[in-house]
């Protein structure tokens, strides 16, 4: 089993994992953190991609290695937005929940 | 090999622990360690880039951030483990995720041989920019564009995240204003590693053009940085109102863009750069966007404004 193809495992089950418990915690920071699972899983079936690309005396495949490097910005940057709404809901309410009062 | 298989059950073993924690405070603890781990998957991808990447940003910014989010809930985590879902949705959650995954799996065991790669182009075009380090040519040349937008996300982060303030403290610092213990250990790692740090930035962002780095991996330490500054009480965060503050934030953005248009003139396309100028074009536009990135990084993880503006 090469390299590329242990990792590919590594990161579809770190996708599946990220999945269940996104859907499965009720709590508002864990779902954010499961969120951050599922990112991890899929950059890394990005990076055995640029891995499988090694060519011109390259490592990998470069274009796809910074789209990484785009995407963990990114995903910060949605992280840090989705925890300051989620800061705020609880200033506003005392609760963190995403359940409704009724 | 060996060392492989190891890392591989290491992370999911740990993945498995961030998500099956009782405890919000000890998931994220995970978290971190597992954003680490992934970066030595990084480098055994033959991608230090993103893993430098990975170990500053994924796992130390985005784990201070939640470590920070976890604290300030503390207790209404725990009290919500009690809206934990049916059995039937559990059973259905775990049905969707493990076809999700078997979907991935046969996707990773039926990738194309030979793989298509873009790295011949980019090694053939390399020399036109001036730069050696494969990764950053492609983030400040070839798909600059993407970089340009990908600032852009970030500065729309932080104004979504300022609008959340509270409408008596607009105008107000970021985060709360942290009491200084000039006698603290924090007070005295601060100061002990904060010059260190700062070279360390400096140096990754400037060795980013042939080796392993670049205006992330630089920013990121100088967040990280900053932070630490705060949290320590040796300084406080900027009041978001102030100009020189809005401006350092859209320097970088603002330079690229002009940079980009500019190459409608002298290269005949946006986001050109002519080929004898390249490389002094692109350290025109990093230098104020490493800038920026550090100051939107630093922000995002200071939060909305919670000091009361000084009028």
């Amino acid at each position: 089993m090469s390299i590329a193809i242990l990792y590919g495992l590594c990161s579809a089950v770190l996708v599946g994992l990220g999945l269940f418990a996104l859907i499965t915690h009720p709590q508002p920071l864990r779902k954010i953190l499961a969120f951050n699972l599922i990112g991890s899983g899929v950059f890394l079936l990005f990076g055995v991609v640029a891995h499988n690309g090694a060519a011109a005396g390259f490592g990998g495949d470069p274009v796809p290695q910074a789209l990484v490097i785009t995407g963990l910005v990114v995903a910060f940057a949605s992280t840090a937005l989705a925890v300051a709404l989620l800061l705020r809901l609880f200033q506003e309410t005392g609760r963190a929940t995403l359940q409704s009062d009724d | 090999m060996a060392l492989d298989a190891v890392l591989a059950v290491l992370v999911v073993g740990v993945a498995v622990w961030t998500v099956a924690a009782r405890d919000t405070f000890a998931a994220v603890v995970g978290f971190v360690a597992f954003g680490l781990l992934v970066a030595l998957i990084w480098v055994r991808l033959a991608a230090p880039d993103v893993a430098l990447t990975e170990a500053a940003l994924g796992s130390g910014l985005t784990g201070g951030l939640l470590l920070g989010a976890s604290t300030r809930l503390g207790r209404t985590e725990a009290e919500a483990t009690g809206e934990l879902p049916g059995g039937l949705l559990q059973f259905a959650a775990a049905t969707v995720s493990v076809l999700v995954s078997a979907g991935l799996i046969a996707l990773v065991l039926l990738l194309p041989e030979p793989a298509p790669t873009l790295a011949p182009k980019v090694a053939a075009n390399i020399a036109a920019t001036g730069l050696q380090n494969p990764v950053t040519a492609v983030l400040m040349a070839y798909r600059a564009i993407d970089t340009l937008l990908e600032v852009m996300v970030l500065l729309l982060a932080l104004v979504g995240m300022w609008s959340l303030a509270p409408d008596h403290l607009w105008g107000g610092a970021p985060g709360r204003r942290e009491p200084a213990d000039p006698d603290g250990v924090l007070t005295f790692v601060a100061q002990v590693l904060l010059p260190v740090g700062i070279l360390v930035a400096i140096h990754i962002f400037w060795v980013g053009s042939v080796a392993p780095g670049g205006e992330f991996q630089g920013a990121t330490i100088f967040a990280a940085m900053w932070i630490l500054a705060t949290m320590a009480g040796l300084a406080n965060t900027p009041p978001v109102m102030r100009r020189s503050l809005r401006l350092l934030l859209i320097a970088g953005p603002a330079v690229f863009f002009a940079i980009g248009l500019a190459g409608f003139a002298i290269a005949g396309a946006f986001l050109a750069y002519p080929a004898d100028y390249a490389k002094l074009l692109i350290l025109i536009i990093e230098i104020p966007l490493t800038l920026s990135i550090a100051t939107t990084l630093a922000l995002l993880v200071a939060g909305p404004p919670e000091q009361e503006p000084q009028r």
